[in-house]
């Protein structure tokens, strides 16, 4: 039976985190995500940073989920047995000017509770950031900032909900959401008469109020919550809730080689722009360096083109800051787009809408996250404009969305038994050489080695497989695997007959990224 | 009249300088070695090429092994020759050098294998 | 610890050759590592003929010169050979930790004889914009997949880069049924040998640009096209040169680069630019002891190079080994 309490829409680290958080109670949750695996939309370009909450307005949902998510995201890194390394960041200023901007930020994210923020000169930052450039006069330095692999917390999250009874449909695209009678009653009660003659008394109470037709079937859930990222101005139109629009903005990126790992000590942010933090440096969770990102607004949703103009501007921006960035070690590059949400003009939020947050006016101007219970349309919660700090606010956001979910009659009771923790996946070469040996010794597979660059083994593959990989970018993913310096040119073909093997599937039929991307296009036979 | 080769039989690759006369070469230049002499001939007259590929192997450690002409074909016949070759299966392991079609295309060459299924273990 | 006298690291034409040549300088105490489940490297893949022409004075397909090699080495028995191993560690001491299924190994070597040859470059060294569809492949890849798994990669391929490997597989996806749209090439004429222009290119009347670049990549989830632009004497992009071929493979053929990671880690001076070891003599390295041969210590044109370097290589081994010891294990041979 197709009937949830919760249909959760979009398997990126929002909608994965509110899964999960929900799965701690009595209910049936669904989530549904349009692309062959979880997190292959916006979670996927994340750069993985954990941000202390500086650059926030003070009174903004932005500023107040990021500091509680920095917190949480800590705690769920033990729990889910993902890695999380402090970091710290510095904004750094190269003038005196943007020494006062330096203040101005400090005193913002110190009524936040942003904890531990100072501002250090230049012999810190000689000492502490020797390959930060000469000119650099002062930084605000927040030692919270943290570091994660993005999409390993996406398949760690979800991975606990499974197990925790959540259920999820991949390939599963939303294509029109259906109000059943009860909601059409609040929304347009004279139609729901004409239609089935229906008043507030026949009403059936706890009765599912949507009607969710997707490409693999219909799902009914009493509660839908709105987590699409791009396309969240699609679903919502599709119940009537048309304020904002979601407008694409793109941020080309540019990996480093990992032989340079050492260009950095700490995450280095120049001062935020109007429309973006500017141009990073930063160390991934994987250990490379990564310059970037552009921020670009364009038209298209789906394009993810890296261009020769932002490849100059990223390294101008970056040698700005760290002069030694040689372009020749630039290693891969790809892009990202953020959801921003701006107000579409088609109509406002009524004052009696219910918000946790006192902030109304700033929500729709792009400026802070959107997430709120659409009265109009009982049971219905949007979260959308999830830009940074999104990934850093998810779990926050989860919390916020579970507390919304319940002031609109959800009932939360909670499980007996909750797993909450989640062994940590495999990696050999995290690990001690007497651990490995052991590893190794009672699985054969993990001394099998597939990928060289990064020395994953046939063992870890298979597990990324049973995690939920289907795709050769899914196994990159969650294991590094032809993310190393030779590109999968080594392990290719091996990875192939693995996933071909262990998802039944011919070699022909194994692809990049979900249909239509294929690896190849024939065989002899 | 007077065409310009580049030979093919080794990695020099001599330029070769090649007059023709009622499609046959009457004298050759440019060449370092006897085999350039005998390639330009027969590039002007009838051009021949080794053919490389691999067949569809059922039942063996591999999904297909490589094989090649013992002998250059007509360079006009490679095309034909790849459809035939892509009908081939083998089931039974080969060795180096083992004949795997005789008289293939009737071209007198057979086609062999170039590869030891025996060395390969699953 | 398991101790060796010498250890190969590598089982294609360079292992083999320095192996054997070490053998046969006296040292009986070898072990050859390889990673894959055969002997034979690069050369399995290369299915096509010009190997050997030098050093056997034949005319021979890749398999058939590294079988030469492998059935020799199978005769002899003071070679150990392990297969599916991988060496994940050395260190300047020459203790090697190598992997293999269920084993995870020490082993300390009196010399090794390094032998990995090399990886490609790949499209994100070629910086090409665009976007990251399916259908983008080394060209080493794309002939994996046809000449070991006969896998199709693609119907309308558009080459990058005229050197030999790019030839090579132009004339491979014609052969298979492939369209070959075009081989693009930066420079003013081919870095491969006349020789596989003639019966790659000419022979198939495949499209050859010189003084070209694809600029561009499109294609959502799989390759739909590129852009093509022809560049000046630097190599800048001439104004209104840009022409579009659709296409749904893109074989990025740009170069190769020694695979010396391993001896990197241990401390061994490299050579930024080539990615090879600093050394002043031949097969040498700044550790003494160990050794680089084939294509992990030049590249290469032709195989017949790489095992003239790698019995030099196996040479100076057994010379190093006798040097600082009483001489190899089992010196009772004669």
């Amino acid at each position: 039976m197709n009937e949830y309490d919760v249909a959760i829409i979009g398997g990126g680290v929002i909608g994965t985190s509110l899964a999960r958080e929900l799965c701690r109670y009595r209910l049936k949750i669904a989530l549904l995500e349009k692309e062959e695996e979880l997190a292959f939309g916006v979670s996927k370009s994340n750069s993985g940073i954990i941000h202390p909450g500086t650059q926030n307005p003070p009174h903004s949902l932005k500023g107040r989920l990021c500091v509680q998510g920095n917190i949480l995201a800590r705690h769920q890194s033990r729990e889910l047995g993902f890695d999380f390394k402090e970091v710290g960041e510095l904004i750094v200023a190269f003038n005196e000017e943007e020494v006062s901007r330096l203040v101005r930020l400090k005193k913002e994210a110190e009524l936040l509770k942003v904890p531990k923020l100072a501002i250090v000169g230049r012999s810190w930052l000689r000492k502490k950031e020797p390959n930060l450039s000469e000119e650099a006069i002062a930084a605000l330095y927040a030692p919270t900032a943290g570091i994660v692999s993005p999409y390993r917390w996406v398949y760690d999250l979800s991975e606990n909900a499974v197990k925790n009874g959540a259920e999820v449909f991949t390939l599963t695209k939303v294509e029109n959401i259906i109000l059943t009678h009860s909601t059409m009653l609040r929304v347009n009660p004279e139609q729901a008469k004409r239609v089935e003659g229906l008043t507030e008394q026949s009403a059936p109470p706890n009765k599912p109020r949507f009607e969710i037709h997707t490409t693999k079937g219909v799902f009914k859930a009493r509660y839908v919550v709105n987590a699409a990222g791009l396309f969240e101005d699609k679903i919502s139109r599709m119940v009537g809730i048309d304020y904002f629009e979601i407008t694409p903005r793109k941020g080309e990126e540019f990996l480093l080689d990992k032989k340079r790992q050492y260009l950095t000590n700490h995450l280095l942010f120049p001062l935020p722009g109007k429309t973006s933090k500017g141009v990073l440096i930063i160390r991934t969770s994987d250990g490379n360096p990564m310059i970037g990102p552009t921020a670009e607004d364009i038209a298209d949703k789906e394009d993810l083109s890296t261009s020769d103009d932002g490849l100059k501007k990223v390294l101008d921006s970056a040698r700005k800051m760290v002069p030694s960035i040689d372009e020749n070690d630039i290693i891969a590059y790809f892009a990202g787009l953020r959801p921003v949400a701006s107000s579409s003009g088609l109509g406002t939020p009524s004052r009696g809408d219910s918000l946790r947050s006192s902030d109304i006016s700033s929500s729709v101007a792009g400026d802070d996250f959107i997430i709120r219970h659409e009265d109009k349309v009982p049971g219905f919660v949007n979260v959308a404009g999830i830009q940074s700090p999104g990934l850093t606010s998810a779990p926050a956001i989860a919390l916020m969305v579970a507390d919304i979910l319940k002031d609109h009659g959800l009932s939360l009771k909670k499980k007996l038994f909750f797993h909450g923790h989640r062994r940590k996946t495999v990696h050999l070469f995290a690990v001690s050489s007497r651990d490995a040996k052991k590893i190794i010794k009672k699985d054969s597979r993990y001394g099998d080695i597939v990928c060289r660059c990064e020395m994953i083994s046939a063992g870890e593959v298979k597990d990324a497989i049973k995690q939920g990989a289907k795709t050769l970018d899914g196994i990159k993913f969650r294991t590094r695997a032809q993310a190393g310096r030779c590109h999968g040119t080594f392990c290719t073909t091996r990875l192939m007959k693995i996933l071909a093997e262990d998802t039944g599937r011919p070699l022909t039929g194994v692809t990049k990224r979900g249909r239509g991307s294929e690896i190849v296009k024939g065989k002899r036979d | 009249m007077t065409k310009k080769l580049t030979c093919i039989e080794c990695p020099v690759g001599c330029a070769l300088s090649v007059d023709i006369e009622n499609c046959k070469a009457i004298s050759i230049s440019g060449h370092k070695c006897p085999k350039g002499e005998k390639y330009a001939i027969s590039e002007i007259e009838n051009p021949l090429r080794i053919l490389t590929s691999v067949v569809l192997c059922e039942n063996l450690p591999l999904e297909v092994i490589p094989v090649r002409t013992d002998k250059a074909i007509p360079k006009a016949k490679i095309m034909e020759a790849m459809s035939e070759i892509k009908k081939i299966k083998i089931s039974k392991p080969v060795a180096v050098g083992e004949v795997v079609v005789k008289n293939f295309l009737g071209l007198s060459v057979n086609l062999i294998a170039t590869r030891d299924t025996a060395e390969i273990s699953a | 610890m398991i101790e060796k006298d010498l250890v190969v690291v590598g089982g294609g034409p360079a292992g083999m050759a320095a192996a054997i040549s070490a053998f046969e300088a006296g040292v009986e105490d070898i072990l050859l590592l390889e990673r894959d489940q055969y002997l034979g490297g690069i050369l399995n893949q290369c299915i096509h003929t010009g190997f050997g022409i030098d050093y056997f004075k034949e005319v021979l397909t890749g398999p058939e010169y590294a079988d030469r090699f492998v059935k020799k080495i199978r005769s002899i028995s003071q070679i150990e050979i392990s297969l599916r191993t991988f060496v994940v560690r050395l260190t300047r001491d020459k203790v090697l930790t190598y992997l293999k299924p269920g084993v995870m190994q020490e082993i300390k070597a009196k010399a090794i004889i390094m032998a990995t040859g090399c990886r490609e470059k790949t499209r994100e060294m070629a910086h090409i914009a665009g976007t990251r569809p399916a259908g983008i492949f080394s060209a080493g890849l794309a002939q994996k997949l046809i000449n070991i798994e006969g896998l199709l990669p693609g119907n309308e391929v558009v080459i990058v880069g005229s050197g030999d490997i790019g030839l090579i597989m132009a004339r491979r996806f014609l052969l298979e049924g492939a369209k070959v749209k075009a081989v693009v090439e930066i420079q003013k004429k081919t870095r491969g040998l006349m020789r596989n222009v003639v019966q790659c290119i000419e022979d198939f009347d495949i499209p050859l640009y010189f003084s070209h670049k694809i600029s561009k990549i499109y294609g959502k989830d799989r390759v739909e096209a590129v852009d093509v632009v022809k560049v000046d004497d630097n190599f800048n992009e001439i104004a209104d040169s840009k022409f579009r071929i659709d296409c749904d493979t893109v074989l990025v053929s740009v170069g190769l680069i020694p695979e010396n990671e391993l001896i990197e880690m241990a401390g061994v001076l490299i050579d930024k630019k080539t990615n090879s070891p600093v050394s002043k003599e031949v097969n040498k390295t700044s550790i003494p002891g160990l050794f680089v041969c084939g294509n992990s210590f030049k590249v290469y044109d032709v195989v017949d190079s790489v095992s003239r370097d790698s019995v030099l290589a196996g040479r100076l081994a057994a010379e190093y080994i006798k040097s600082v010891c009483n001489g190899p294990k089992d010196s009772g041979r004669r």
